[in-house]
């Protein structure tokens, strides 16, 4: 972690230099998962934009996968992808699936 | 990346259809994400293969830099990455998850 700038702030950083967002939503989701108190290592992010239009959802996924490389690298151990069209968002009325519970053991080396 | 575990993981992809790289089992799954792709694929009624990376973890090293996915789940079908959890359960809920699964099995029996 780079001095005391907090992991959702750095994911938040990246994504919104990366893409044009018309929203962004960084949801540090670790506090349901078998790690340490204030673990900053389970995230969802929800992103909604011009760029997804006619875009696979593999590629949507790619593009932010590959703007946090260094940070899946650095210790964020799951990472919950969820991007939308204007369009599509609007249709959901603005939310984003939950994230299904975690049914994990505690690993010793999380980091992959 | 060592060259024989690409070629496992090559293998793998190419023999099996619909492949699933998970964590634990179907029937005991060791992760939320893993567990929930599984409810989607078992709920499109056809027999899948699966691969436990937490019982292989040189498949576990290797396979997100051989895919260019960082995470896990991984699902495939005929060969090409469809996406992990997130991707397989909006494809679900759309209806688009069934057919790709149905086509890819029935391939195999009509192969």
């Amino acid at each position: 972690m780079s001095g005391n700038t907090s992991m959702t702030q750095r994911i938040e950083d990246k994504l919104a230099s990366g893409i044009a967002l018309d929203h962004l939503e960084v949801i540090n989701e670790s506090g349901g998962h078998n790690v340490p108190a204030d673990s900053q290592t389970h995230f969802k992010v929800v992103l909604v934009s011009d760029e997804f239009v006619d875009k696979r959802l593999l590629a949507r996924h790619r593009q932010v996968n590959e703007l946090l490389a260094a940070e899946l690298a650095q210790g964020v151990h799951a990472l919950a992808i969820h991007t939308y069209t204007p369009h599509e968002w609007r249709e959901r009325f603005g939310a984003a699936p939950l994230s299904p519970p975690c049914q994990g053991v505690r690993e010793k080396n999380p980091e992959d | 990346m060592s060259e024989e575990i690409v070629a496992t993981i090559k293998g793998q992809i190419e023999s099996n259809p619909i492949l699933l790289y998970m964590k634990g089992s179907p029937q005991a799954p060791q992760c939320g994400f893993s567990a929930q792709t599984v409810q989607c694929l078992i709920a499109c009624g056809q027999r899948f293969a699966y691969v436990d990376i937490l019982s292989h973890p040189e498949i576990r090293a290797t396979l997100p830099t051989y895919a260019n996915w960082p995470t896990f789940p991984q699902l495939y079908v005929d060969g090409e990455l469809i996406g992990g959890c997130d991707i397989v359960t909006e494809m679900f809920e759309a209806g688009e998850l069934e057919p790709l699964i149905k086509e890819a099995a029935d391939a195999v029996e009509e192969g």
